[in-house]
This record gives structure tokens, C-alpha cells and sequence, in this order.
């Protein structure tokens, strides 16, 4: 048995970071050490607007993550915000746990209801399988409304976290909304330099080709959609440790996934950053509007159409395109030539050549 | 030992359209079988029926005895054959670097290599290093053919399926070419290659097969094939140089 002779190979090495990229990593953890001091200086007002920022962050990053990598356009993610409440609400109420040790629980319970959803929804494709999605979330939706265990149509409150007190439960919920907002910022990057998102971009490219070079395209998606759905439950026990009163109506509401296509779409689809402009400016269109009734939801619509006819790949994608070299994409440069940084030294006389 | 591949009986229509009619031959490794045939003969079907882009609707595919006609596409790339397609399938928004990285990473697992170093290498064996950084979708066709060839050898495949990668290429090119061929046939590579350019094929193969609407019309050393009557009567006025 033979392989192509990888023997003789010139000296190279592999840059995957950018200037740019390195700098979004340090201020981004600047910020987030600064936000983390936030309970001790900041108002209530200001911190319950950060939970819903970087809860919505979340949700978003993990939309983008099916739809703008995996090219999985879901509109039933409600499902996964309506499971992680009550799954909080069974967790804390019912089962006595600190929410702390609730969110792992249920996030480990709910991995295992997306893989049986993903049963049904991975045999329907394109817009059939966005409709299964929501199907499926408002199969959960009536289920819960029928469930009298879980106070039906009416829904319940949440107490097994009032031994917090206000304040600790404010503090609590906001380190944990800046924790789900940076780990999934955290974890996109984190997949798109892995394995899972060299996959992921090839399959976005071509699935044929993916599969011909030994890409698993049912797995890789799968995978993606576990993910997504345990992200999305994860930030929707957030959200309600925060609201404390969950209804069906509203937590299996398709406006979670509506939010999450409006953030991702005016952002930037199938970029890290997208969902952060995103994030920001659906949460600054709400302040500013709040007065506006229900005007403002025209308004956010007329924004949405106007975006995807006039920067179809979003704010991000319309300042990426004018300045190419702030983007902090993952892509790795072949450079050619003797280790400079680190390595073994160059070799005399040589100095490491960029390939154009 | 069992052949590297071997095709039997192999049987595949649409409709009306028969693309593999009985089809039935075996390769052993370190070979090159040419595949000759007239515009929709069945040849590039004939390659997906062994990658298993498509099913056959009755016959078997085995690679080293095992038969894989059930295996889905990416098992069958990491149980080591590697294709390029007639039309490229660049991944257009990823440099050419992270295309090949793509088969020295999946495909290529098997092989035990470090995918970086598959990587340039098959880079430099297909003459692509100088674009490793260029988006795969910038390229011209002539660099996106060549890139099929380099993601399949950066996979480290025992069977290569080469799909007209000579059309278009200057004489000097189709040379260079069939030199990286040969040393791949040297390293113990089993190569069925579709080519239209006759003389290219001839100069190189171990055989040679002629094809059309799915069925082998006549099959063995490529003079001979290529002098066949029922070949003659097929290309006759077709324009292919013989
Ligand atoms: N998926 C498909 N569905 C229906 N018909 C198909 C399909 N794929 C191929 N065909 C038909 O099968 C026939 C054989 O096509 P194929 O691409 O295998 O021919 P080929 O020998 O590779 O031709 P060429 O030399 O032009 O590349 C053609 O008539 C084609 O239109
Ligand atoms: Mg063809």
C-alpha cells in the first residue's frame, strides 16, 4: 500500500491568526474582565439590558451557526429557549437544584432531546426541514400546555431561586448571560479552526465535493444542529432565571427565532460577527424606539427589508467589504520558507518568502 | 488477492438512458485503465457508481474483495478512493491551501500523514503552491482541474479516478502530467482515468476501454482497442484523434 510521497516536502508553516484577530481577543477580554465587575458599579437597569444582550448574543450566534455555516435554516430554535425554561423550572422548583448545577443537568437532557428531534428533522431538507423545525416546536409547545405538572396553559413561576435574594440573583444571572454571550462568541471561533468548521465551510461550498473528500455531511450537520439547540437551551434557562415567569405561549413563542434571523441577518450571515453588530443594533433600535408602540415593530421590519436588499451579507459584511483588513477570519496562510517565530532558525541565508 | 477494484455486473439507467449496461472489469493496483467513449457514453456515471454518488440499480462494486456497492460517498473516499470531477467542485470561498487540507484531513485520515505536509505536498505536485493563498473560487478552470487532482492526491487514495483532466491543457502540460501519472501508477496507485484526448491515454495506460450508452465495447491494450471495428464505427466522424 502506497500514499503520495509526502517525503521531500520544502520547509513551510501555517499563520492562522491575524493582527486583527489577536486584537479582537484582547479587548475582547479587557471587556470582559471590565463587564465582570459590573454588579459591584452598575445600576439594575444596565445590567438586565447586558443579560438581555448577550442572551439574545446566544441565541443568535447559535442561528448563525445553523443556518449561515450549516446552511440548516431553522425556525423552530423556540423549541430549544421553551425547553431550557422549564427545564430551569424542573431543575431548581421540582428537583430542588441550584441553578448553577440545573443548567449543566438540563443541558445534558435537552443534548438528548435534540438528537430525537434531529430524527425527524434530518429527513426533511430545505424548506421542509425549516418547517419541521417549527413543527417540532410547537409540538413542545402543546405538550407543555397540556402538562399539568408543569401548570399547563397558565405556566409557572420560578422560585427555587429566590434563596439568591434580588440582588444575588441579578448578580447571578448577569455573570451567567456575559458567560453564555462570550462562550459562544468563544465557541464559533473555537469550531471554525477546528476540524468541525474546516467541514462546515467546505460542505457550505459544496456538498459533492465535501463528500468526495471524506466529509461526513450528515454527521457534520447533526453536529452542528446538537449544538445549536443545547446553546440555544442553555441561554433560554438564562433568559427566564432572569424572567422568572415562563408560559408556553411565550417561551415556545416563534419570536425567539425571529429575534435570532433578525440579529443574524442584519448582522452579517455565516460571520462570527454578524450576530455581535447584530446584537447591538436590534437592542439599540429597541431603546431608542420604545416609545414608538407597536410602530416599532414596522420600523424593524422596514430595516430588515432595506438591509438584506442593500447589504445582503449584513452590516458587517458591507464594513468588511470596505475594510478587508479588520476581519478577524479564521483562515489559515501557507507561507513558505524556514521557521522564523519560535521554531528551529532559519536555515543561513534564508529568509521566510510570503506566496502571493 | 483480490483485484484493487472490480466492477460486476454493474447495471444503471435513467429512464430510458442506460449509463452502465452489465458492466463488469477489474483493476489491480499499480495499473491505469483508460476509459474512452463518445459524449454520454456513461463514463463520468461510471465514476459516481464507484464513488457511490450514484447507486447502481443492480450489480456489485468491491474494492480489495470488500464489496462497498452499500457505503455512503465519504466512507468510500477514506476507505481511499479519490476522484476528481469533469466539472470542479472548488470550495470557492476557502483558499486553495484549505481545499487540499480538506483531503489530507478527511479522506486522508487513513494515511496516518500529517494533512499539512499532504497538503504542500500535493501543492507542489500539481503546481499550485504559488496560489496556496489564492480563494479557490478566483481560479481559472484549467487551476480548478488542477485542483481536483491535488485535494484527491493530497487524500493519499490507492484508487484514483481521474475525470478529463487533460482537456484544455497545452502540449507541454498533458506531458507534465503524464508524468505525475506514471509516478503515481509507481507508487502502487490503481488510476482509471476518462480522457478524450486519445494519444494522451494510449501513450500512458496498462489498458485501454471503450464505452458507449453503458456498455464495454471493447476492452484491452490500447492499440488494439483503439482499432477494434466496433470503436472505429463509433468514432467514426466524432472528430476524436485516434
Ligand atoms: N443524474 C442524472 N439524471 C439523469 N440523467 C443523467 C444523470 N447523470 C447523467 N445522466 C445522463 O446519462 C448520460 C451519460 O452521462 P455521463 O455524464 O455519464 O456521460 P459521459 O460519458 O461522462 O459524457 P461526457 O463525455 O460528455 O462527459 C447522459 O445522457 C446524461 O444526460
Ligand atoms: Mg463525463
Amino acid at each position: 500500500m502506497s500514499t503520495t510521497s509526502a517525503t521531500a516536502v520544502p520547509p513551510f508553516r501555517v499563520e492562522s491568526a491575524t493582527p486583527a484577530s489577536r486584537a479582537a481577543a484582547v479587548v475582547g477580554l479587557l471587556l470582559l474582565a471590565v463587564l465582570a465587575t459590573a454588579p459591584a458599579w452598575g445600576g439594575s437597569g444596565f445590567m438586565k439590558l447586558l443579560i438581555e444582550f448577550f442572551t439574545l448574543l446566544a441565541l443568535a450566534q447559535m442561528w448563525n451557526l445553523l443556518a449561515g455555516y450549516a446552511g440548516l435554516v431553522s425556525i423552530g430554535q423556540q423549541a430549544f429557549v421553551g425547553l431550557g425554561a422549564y427545564g430551569l423550572f424542573v431543575g431548581t422548583d421540582r428537583l430542588g437544584l441550584h441553578p448553577l448545577l440545573a443548567i449543566p443537568v438540563l443541558a445534558a437532557v435537552i443534548a438528548l432531546i435534540a438528537l430525537a428531534t434531529s430524527l425527524f428533522a434530518f429527513r426533511l431538507h430545505g424548506g421542509y426541514f425549516a418547517i419541521g423545525t417549527w413543527v417540532i416546536a410547537e409540538v413542545f409547545r402543546i405538550l407543555v400546555s397540556g402538562a399539568k405538572e408543569v401548570g399547563a396553559g397558565n405556566g409557572v413561576t420560578i422560585q427555587g431561586a429566590a434563596f439568591l435574594g434580588p440582588q444575588g440573583r441579578l448578580a447571578l444571572t448577569y455573570w451567567l448571560a456575559l458567560g453564555v454571550g462570550f462562550g459562544s462568541v468563544i465557541l464559533v471561533a473555537w469550531i471554525m479552526r477546528s476540524r468541525l468548521g474546516l467541514a462546515l465551510r467546505a460542505l457550505r461550498d459544496s456538498e459533492a465535493g465535501a463528500e468526495s473528500l471524506g466529509i461526513d455531511v450528515f454527521r457534520t450537520k447533526l453536529a452542528v444542529y446538537l449544538i445549536a439547540s443545547v446553546g440555544c437551551a442553555v441561554a433560554g434557562a438564562i433568559i427566564y432565571l432572569s424572567l422568572l415567569r415562563i408560559q408556553p405561549n411565550a417561551a415556545f413563542s416563534v419570536d425567539w427565532t425571529a429575534r435570532m434571523i433578525f440579529i443574524v441577518i442584519i448582522g452579517g450571515l455565516g460571520r462570527i460577527e454578524g450576530p455581535i453588530v447584530g446584537a447591538l443594533v436590534f437592542i439599540g433600535l429597541r431603546e431608542t424606539l420604545a416609545d414608538f408602540g407597536s410602530l416599532y415593530l414596522v420600523i424593524l421590519g422596514v430595516v430588515a427589508i432595506g438591509l438584506t436588499l442593500l447589504a445582503p451579507r449584513g452590516l458587517w459584511g458591507l464594513f468588511v467589504a470596505r475594510f478587508p483588513m479588520v476581519s478577524f477570519g479564521a483562515q489559515p496562510r501557507l507561507v513558505m520558507g524556514a521557521q522564523t517565530p519560535g521554531g528551529a532558525g532559519p536555515p543561513p541565508g534564508t529568509t521566510p518568502t510570503e506566496v502571493a | 488477492m483480490a483485484a484493487l477494484l472490480e466492477l460486476d455486473h454493474v447495471a444503471k439507467a435513467f429512464g430510458t438512458v442506460v449509463v452502465a449496461d452489465e458492466l463488469s472489469y477489474t483493476l489491480a493496483a499499480g495499473e491505469i485503465l483508460g476509459v474512452v467513449g463518445p459524449n454520454g457514453a456513461g463514463k463520468t456515471s461510471m465514476l459516481n457508481l464507484i464513488t457511490g454518488s450514484l447507486q447502481p440499480d443492480r450489480g456489485r462494486i468491491l474494492l480489495d474483495g470488500r464489496d462497498i456497492t452499500a457505503m455512503p460517498v465519504h466512507a468510500r473516499a477514506r476507505a481511499g478512493i479519490g476522484r476528481t470531477h469533469q466539472v470542479p467542485h472548488p470550495f470557492g470561498g476557502m483558499t486553495v491551501f484549505e481545499n487540499v487540507l480538506i483531503g489530507a484531513s478527511f479522506a486522508g485520515q487513513r494515511t496516518g500523514a500529517d494533512p499539512r505536509t499532504a497538503t504542500v505536498a500535493a501543492l507542489e505536485r500539481t503546481g499550485l503552491l504559488a496560489h496556496a493563498n489564492t480563494p479557490a473560487g478566483a481560479l481559472t478552470l484549467l487551476d480548478r482541474k488542477r485542483l481536483e487532482l491535488a485535494r484527491a492526491l493530497a487524500s493519499g487514495p490507492r484508487l484514483l479516478l481521474l475525470d478529463e483532466i487533460a482537456g484544455g491543457l497545452a502540449e507541454h502540460e498533458v506531458q507534465a502530467l503524464i508524468e505525475i501519472i506514471r509516478a503515481l501508477r509507481g507508487e502502487g496507485l490503481g488510476i482509471v482515468w476518462i480522457e478524450h484526448i486519445v494519444q494522451a491515454l494510449v501513450s500512458v495506460v496498462d489498458r485501454l476501454m471503450a464505452t458507449n450508452y453503458g456498455r464495454k465495447l471493447a476492452e484491452g491494450a490500447p492499440k488494439t482497442v483503439m482499432a477494434s471495428p466496433e470503436v472505429q464505427s463509433v468514432y467514426l466522424g466524432q472528430g476524436i484523434r485516434a
